[in-house]
């Protein structure tokens, strides 16, 4: 049986008097992907940013391997794919190097690193471009190098190929599923595009209005969704 | 009633107000004075006038050194406030607006109480002083260099901070990249606290003294020769003035990261 990496159990966040998250149960599996699919706000992002430490939840805490684990150590284990690029206005290079020069390691070792993970995202000749000079699919495909170069043990993308051109988006999800073959890594998605959802990952979990509704492995959720919200989302239909 | 303007033309063909008469009053010589001023300019530059040079450099080094000195604490300040959010943000950054408005009168006559021998810092001897035109400029350019750096801090995109955070970063580490981001801006706003402080007179003449050779600068060297009637002279020092904040500005500019 495949080993809990990361758990929610009963964990809500607010924001003064709203609630973004509520009593949201939730099992990662080491080694999987799993999807969240939802309407916009429906509460995937904060959902993502809980994991990886960039928010506190209000009530209970994230677990990983079992044990509580505080939002520094979080950010210490995964990192996070932004749905907008989020671009350092310097080179392709520097950008992805930043996270290995956070953790002090040799200008060597840096280069070794960088130069792997720009092949396995092509783009192996733009380490001296200007990454704000390139198009929003190679911006993504910098996050995209910029978040695995670290070896993350838990890796989030927050919509990662949404609004971006199918052979982009194609080349970020080898490059993940690549990734994914000659690693251990634990990837959730936050999306809203259920044929991403529907060929990437090998769970699907469904949010609507901050409380996971339906949680399972992705070809029963699309073939057999039990709760009726998720019949009408998967069909094409509000779910609301 | 509109000014009334005579105009001549001379043998380049180019023309010119010779004078005017504006609001029943005739004014003499507007060109010749500036043609003068002018030539003044380019005679004192171009001999490297001695006094001149010690001047401007007098200048450059009181504004240069107070521009380092308020940057030192005022960037502290704009990395703690314009990278967090906590309640009364909004009131703290008014209150530095506000101060960009302080009448530099008020601010000499403080400091002037504080530096003379009676006062609280009497004992450093800083008034009639390089130093005490330093500290003076420095308190005043702070909250120009404050509010500009923190509106240049709070415009880096809010998913870099987090980004830096999801990277590993720690809070110090992730206020350095949100400094390095925002540092084309932030650079302007020290220009911006150069030229306030090169510009500035109230607080050079009242804790300065214009003494020659001393505390002596461009501005109060222009209050004196306009107050003396050298009028072409204090036009003159007005050029080189602008010419010395016009090239800083552009050297700092063409230094900006693109």
């Amino acid at each position: 049986m495949d080993r809990v990496h990361i758990l929610l159990d009963n964990v809500s966040k607010s924001y003064g008097s709203i609630i973004a998250l509520k009593e949201i149960t939730l099992e990662v599996h080491r080694g999987k992907k799993l999807s969240i699919v939802g309407l916009s706000g429906s509460g995937k992002t904060t959902l993502l940013k809980l994991i990886a430490g960039l928010e506190n939840p209000s009530i209970n805490e994230v677990q990983v391997n079992g044990e509580v684990v505080k939002a520094e150590d979080l950010r210490k284990l995964s990192t996070m794919v932004f749905q907008t690029s989020a671009i350092f206005n310097t080179t392709v290079y520097n950008n992805v190097a930043y996270g290995l020069r956070i953790r002090g390691m040799s200008d060597k070792e840096i280069k070794n690193k960088v130069e792997k993970v720009l092949s396995l995202v092509r783009l192996e000749d733009y380490a001296d471009r200007n990454t704000r000079k390139l198009s929003g699919g190679e911006q993504q495909r910098v996050s995209l190098a910029r978040a695995i170069v670290i070896q993350p043990t838990i890796l989030l993308l927050d919509e990662p190929i949404a609004n971006l051109d199918p052979a982009n988006a194609l080349i970020i999800e080898q490059a993940i599923n690549q990734l994914q073959r000659n690693t251990n890594l634990t990837i959730v998605l936050a999306t809203h595009n259920l044929d991403q959802a529907r060929r990437f990952s090998n769970e699907v979990a469904h949010i609507l209005n901050g409380e996971i509704i339906e949680k399972a492995p992705t070809e029963s959720f699309f073939s057999k969704p039990q709760d009726i919200r998720t019949k009408k989302f998967v069909s094409g239909e509000l779910p609301i | 009633m509109a000014p009334n303007v005579h105009l001549s033309i001379d043998i380049c063909q180019i023309t010119f107000i010779r004078d005017f008469h504006f609001f029943g009053v005739r004014y003499l010589g507007f060109v010749e004075t500036f043609a003068e001023a002018f030539l003044e300019a380019l005679n004192l530059i171009v001999t490297g006038d001695q006094e001149l040079l010690q001047i401007v450099v007098m200048s450059i080094y009181i504004s240069g050194m107070a521009v380092v000195l308020a940057s030192t604490w005022s960037l502290v300040i704009a990395i703690l406030v314009g990278t967090r959010n906590f309640p009364g943000k909004r009131f703290v950054t008014g209150i530095f607006h506000a101060m960009m408005g302080i009448p530099t009168v008020t601010l000499g006559l403080f400091f002037y109480l504080i530096l003379s021998r009676s006062g609280p810092l009497g004992y450093f001897g800083l008034l009639y002083r390089p130093e005490g035109i330093i500290l003076g400029q420095a308190v005043l350019i702070s909250p120009i260099i404050i509010s500009f750096a923190i509106s240049a801090i709070e415009s880096v995109d809010p998913n870099l901070r987090n980004l830096a955070r999801t990277l590993g970063a720690s809070n110090y580490q992730t206020s350095l990249t949100i400094m390095r981001e925002s540092s084309n801006q932030v650079l302007l706003s020290i220009v911006a606290g150069f030229n306030r402080a090169i510009a500035e007179l109230g607080l050079a003449m009242m804790l300065g003294g214009n003494i020659r050779n001393v505390t002596r600068v461009l501005t109060t060297t222009i209050a004196l020769e306009t107050s003396r009637g050298e009028i072409a002279l204090s036009i003159a020092l007005a050029i080189i003035l602008l010419i010395i904040v016009y090239s800083i500005s552009l050297a700092l500019s063409l230094l900006r990261r693109e």
